[in-house]
């Protein structure tokens, strides 16, 4: 018995975890920053330096940042999704404009369109760093008590929108927010 | 050419290539970052615990990724700020996560991680006598008419 028995349990355990493992994305580490205080700040604002796009002014509402930059295939993969998103009306939308060249930034709004209720511009990378940020796009959910609800990591969908974010914005703006991922 | 010549001559160019393309492997973050040499043996120490997450399997003394240029950036400015290395540690986790750590803290989740080499060696240790006894213990019985067969 044991001479089979236990060889087969120890396989069939390694078995069971690699396969678990295959199913498993590497490239996606989940925030800390889940169900804490969204980090604060303040930066330029990409269309004019002069102007502040400061994190503080939008506490109360729920809302969304979006991490992007011009040298982020993702970020132009998901672009017609966030014009979408945006249209709705749902939340605003915040963009962090992540270690890009300002002009080509503008330029990309200009002509792919401009989602973004306000974009925050962070050429050294700081903030980005305070939200653990390691690879555009990535997309956050802040609650109306500034605590972060959700993190997508990934080019956003429609999908994931309607499955991910609508809901915990709905409870979040009923007052009891669930986290997670 | 002879062979001999020959195979002189293809090691000699084989041993070229390999020097030409060893060269760019040898370090990314080659800069002094500090003047005095116990910081900078604490800059490069904290560089290779740190995970570069853009290129998971590299550390951000390893990698020339934006990210991880702007992590070293952090911790020189840390260090230059007299923060300790438990503060710079606990800096990066606050942010990305126990995985930015190449060696995971002691914390009760990471608890089976660290006691799983010691169980698996007793584990082992336990399975292999047993099956050590039982064998002797076989032996033992078969001796005497080992050698009828």
């Amino acid at each position: 018995m044991l001479k089979f028995g236990v060889p087969l349990a120890l396989a069939v355990l390694l078995g069971v975890f690699l396969f678990v493992g295959l199913q498993r994305d590497p490239s996606y580490v989940p925030s800390p920053l889940i169900g804490k205080q969204a980090p604060e700040f303040t930066l330029p604002s990409l269309q004019d330096p002069n102007y502040p796009v400061a994190s503080k002014e939008l506490a109360g509402k729920s809302w969304v940042l979006n991490v992007w930059g011009t040298w982020c295939g993702g970020c132009r993969q998901e672009h017609a999704t966030l014009m979408a998103i945006a249209k709705t009306n749902a939340v605003p939308l915040i963009g962090l404009d992540w270690k890009d060249d300002s002009a080509a930034a503008q330029e990309w709004l200009r002509a792919l369109g401009n989602p973004y209720a306000a974009v925050a511009s962070d050429p050294e990378g700081r903030v980005a760093i305070d939200w653990g940020v390691y690879g555009a796009p990535e997309t956050f959910l802040i609650g109306p008590d500034g605590k972060v609800l959700f993190k997508h990591i990934a080019p956003m969908t429609m999908e994931v929108w309607t499955k991910e974010f609508l809901p915990r914005i709905q409870a979040a703006n009923a007052g009891n927010a669930p986290t997670g991922g | 050419m002879t062979l001999l010549h020959f195979s002189r001559f293809a090691r000699a160019v084989l041993v070229a290539l390999l020097v030409a393309f060893a060269v760019p492997a040898l370090a990314i973050d080659t800069e002094r970052a500090f003047d005095d040499p116990a910081l900078q043996t604490r800059y490069e120490q904290i560089g290779r615990e740190l995970r570069c997450l853009v290129c998971q399997n590299q550390t951000i003394a390893d990698s020339n990724a934006t990210l991880a240029q702007d992590l070293r950036r952090e911790v020189r400015e840390m260090i230059a700020a007299g923060k300790t290395d438990d503060e710079i540690r606990t800096f990066m986790v606050d942010r990305y996560g126990d995985f930015v750590l190449y060696k995971p803290r002691m914390t009760p989740i990471n608890y089976l991680l660290w006691a799983a080499p010691v169980l698996l060696l007793l584990l082992g240790t336990f399975l292999g006598l047993r099956i050590i006894r039982k064998q002797a213990a076989q032996a033992d019985t078969d001796g005497p008419e080992a050698g009828q067969t």
